[in-house]
């Protein structure tokens, strides 16, 4: 019997009935404005987008498109707010706000965790356990830090920037609004927020929160829009931050664009991270954590381990483990409870996953597809691993951003240091080992703004995440996050 | 004033550990503030600094991997040389910057206390911008601020030694390698500090400094691939925005500031560093 079979036999036993979430408690309205100085107000040009559950591709909401006066109206809202009201609120009742919006997160976290999965096609089980949680848990976090700026290690009394304009991606929609969002109020600015063209909706919810948390009018204003909408902002001469996650392309764009003005900048980037698998390494853990690592939220991760550098005298093990396990990862409905890996986003990052993935193909790697039978309706890419991969190989080297790992190998500590640097990105990278020593030391040498030990693809509000690099600048989350939004 | 006859030096560039003159063969007149001839000062060009970024890129993992301690007592070292040699250093602050024995004496005596505030730094660093992080899981999870690597520095073009010092040890004391771009028409005095960096223990290749033309040099390096910040003090508005756009090219750390720091901030030496975060899980 070979491992296929066998794989098969053993999953055979183990068939799950389907465990759907209800979709009812969503709410979802039929449209949406824009979040512009405390209301829901229409678009100026009445321009409007649907938003689309990519896993069915049905029509879930429509969606105002802010256009450039839309963007000079939510800026001069924030800025006003500043002048007016934020600027003059003290830290400790700037913290209770943001303990409101944390507990309201809360309160709301089923009906945003169907939301999310929803608008985005991520597995009910992460929106409910990974990015809703950890949404709240940022405001929580942060919400402490307003009244203790002095204390944050940037020197007495430090200031708020004023207006952040903050650009945030589609695949963690509310966590990233959270991460944005937390430590600018609590440093004491207003913001304007642009969610993702494809995945508005809970950031919508967001603004309802807010206001059920009486945060004051034009504090934080949501704007809906697509990539005009975003570069409308980082262009507009009344925001004094620009913070941006998304791809290193468009980084790079922005940087350029700030470069005229005397807007401060963090990017949150691309990556390509190297995901190192010692010899030693606890095989059964280390297995789970790179299946983690790579089918996380479909692969939809700038932090994703994404190049698996296996040690070569463990590399034939690994690889068959893994294969068998890719073939039990549960693909599908994305509202199941028991699904593993749900729907990609969009058709265009579907294109981009197949066209790299046959570049694989191209170029001579071995491809082990998941046998999985994919929905015919909605976008899906089955979980692929691929083997003997070459640095110079195009999967090796570009982001993917889906769920297809590539698989490279090395003989000693110094040679997977130096593979899993060469890279112009530098956002996260794993090490496997149960040596602690060998585990520091190679940490110390990676090029990477954040290094998982022994696990992988973990957040949290107190730790800093961020790139080095091509990756970006700047970090979020912990104390250190403060620093992007103090003129420090 | 006897009779004799002075041995002047020739004034060259600090690549490597080593003082070649430029490749290209060209050097450029320095005079003075008052318009007297000073030197002939090497004219670095493209292929000085990418001998220079080649050196820097090699020495700064060394750099980085000898102690905090280690590196604080080699920024010491450098201030030792430079106590040594004030009455040097202020004659030559004097004659470029045009200022009297008095007052170039005391912006000696600054620029050197500068130097020890940040050999103090270099073990500093990781405490008070690093630290444990109490995440909610069993792990250990600690973030250490690391160099951002290979930092470009266009000096500032006024203050050719205090602003030149700020500029080069910021990112030193951190665990970066430099190659800095001395004021154009002030070169000297950070031609001598680098002579002075060359019997302090520096490795090779930490500290590189190329004289010439700024508008020649600085372009060169914000378009380096391999280079990954810049400090563009030593450009005027809009050089520095145009410079600063070359720089996004490779998603640069950037430091833009009018003029040179005598604060407490710590700024400049933040641009420099990036906060590493590692999780280990801990178990039985």
């Amino acid at each position: 019997m070979n491992e296929k079979n066998l794989a098969n036999s053993q999953l055979g036993a183990l068939v799950y009935d389907p465990a759907p979430e209800s979709a009812s408690i969503a709410r979802i309205k039929s449209s949406y404005g824009l979040f512009i100085d405390g209301a829901f107000t229409e678009a100026s040009a009445h321009e409007h987008f649907v938003t689309l559950n990519p896993a069915t591709e049905e029509v879930l909401a429509t969606v105002s498109r802010a256009s450039d006066a839309d963007v000079d109206r939510a800026v001069r809202s924030a800025r006003h707010a500043y002048e007016k009201v934020w600027s003059k609120t003290t830290g400790a009742e700037r913290a209770k706000y943001l303990f409101r919006i944390a507990r309201l997160i809360q309160e709301r976290s089923r009906e945003l965790a169907v939301v999310e999965t929803l608008d985005n096609g991520k597995p009910i089980r992460e929106s409910r356990d990974i990015d809703i949680p950890l949404a709240a848990a940022h405001f929580f976090y942060y919400a402490g830090w307003a009244d203790k700026l002095d204390h944050a290690g940037y020197g007495a009394s430090p200031q708020p920037l004023g207006v952040a304009g903050q650009i945030i991606p589609w695949n963690f929609p509310l966590l990233m609004a959270a991460w944005k969002l937390a430590p600018a109020l609590a440093a004491g600015n207003t913001c304007v927020l642009k969610p993702a063209e494809t995945t508005p909706l809970t950031a919508l919810v967001l603004a309802e929160i807010l206001e059920q948390a009486e945060l004051p009018s034009g504090v934080v204003n949501i704007i809906t829009g697509d990539g005009s909408t975003g570069a409308a902002l980082v262009e507009h001469p009344g925001v004094d931050k620009i913070a941006f996650t998304g791809s290193t392309e468009v980084g790079r764009l922005i940087q350029q664009r700030v470069a005229s003005s005397a807007k401060h900048l963090t990017l949150e980037l691309g990556g390509k991270g190297a995901n190192i698998v010692f010899e030693d390494a606890p095989i059964d853990e280390m297995i789970e954590g790179i299946i983690d690592g790579i089918f996380f939220n479909q692969g939809h991760v700038c932090c994703a381990g994404s190049r698996l550098l296996v040690q070569e005298s463990i590399a034939d093990e690994v690889l068959r483990r893994l294969v068998r396990r890719v073939e039990q990862l549960r693909v599908g409905d994305p509202m199941d409870k028991n699904t593993d890996v749900g729907a990609i986003n969009s058709a265009a990052q579907l294109a981009r996953i197949q066209e790299l993935t046959a570049f694989g193909e191209r170029e001579g790697a071995t491809r082990y597809s998941s046998a999985c039978t994919l929905p015919d309706k909605g976008y899906w890419f089955a979980p692929t691993v691929f083997a003997d991969v070459a640095q110079s190989h195009r999967i090796a080297r570009e982001e993917i951003f889906g769920p297809v790992l590539s698989v490279l190998t090395f003989r000693t500590p110094d040679e997977a240091v130096a593979k899993a640097n060469n890279t112009n990105y530098g956002l996260a990278c794993g090490v496997w080992s149960e040596k602690g020593s060998r585990t520091l030391w190679v940490a110390e040498r990676l090029r990477a703004g954040v290094i998982w030990a022994n696990t992988y693809n973990r957040f949290d509000p107190a730790s800093p995440f961020g790139g080095v690099r091509e990756s970006g600048f700047g970090r979020e989350g912990g104390r250190q996050g403060l620093e992007a939004y103090l003129n420090v | 004033m006897s009779d004799r006859l002075e041995v002047r030096k020739t004034y060259k560039l600090l690549v490597n550990g080593a003082f070649p003159r430029s490749e290209s063969g060209r050097t450029y007149e320095v005079l003075s503030a008052r318009g007297e001839f000073l030197a002939n000062v090497a004219q670095g060009s493209r292929k000085d600094l990418r001998d220079a970024v080649v050196a820097a890129r090699a020495a700064q993992s060394k750099w980085w991997s000898s102690s905090a301690y280690n590196r604080g007592q080699v920024i010491y070292r450098c201030a030792e040389m430079a106590e040594s040699r004030r009455a040097e250093l202020a004659e030559h602050v004097g004659l470029a910057e045009g200022v009297g024995a008095k007052q170039s004496a005391k912006s000696v005596a600054r620029a050197i206390d500068r130097i020890i505030w940040y050999a103090g730094w270099t073990d500093k660093v990781a405490q008070v911008f690093g630290g444990a992080n109490p995440v909610a899981g069993p792990f250990f999870n600690f973030s250490v601020p690391k160099p951002c690597g290979v930092v470009a520095v266009v000096a500032s073009q006024d203050s050719s030694l205090e602003g030149f010092v700020d500029q080069v040890f910021a990112p030193l004391c951190t665990g970066n390698s430099v190659i800095a771009v001395s004021s154009e028409r002030r070169p000297t005095p950070s031609i001598l500090l680098g002579e002075m960096t060359a019997t302090s223990d520096f490795p090779p290749g930490v500290l590189n400094i190329v004289t010439g033309v700024t508008s020649e040099l600085a372009p060169i390096l914000a378009s380096h691939e391999d280079v990954d910040g810049i400090d563009l003090t030593g450009l005027d508005q809009s050089a520095a925005t145009e410079l600063h756009a070359l720089a996004a090219g490779s998603i640069k750390r950037v430091f833009r500031s009018s003029a040179h720091d005598t604060s407490s901030s710590t700024r400049r030496l933040r641009t420099f560093i990036d906060t590493s975060t590692v999780w280990h899980t801990i178990g039985q």
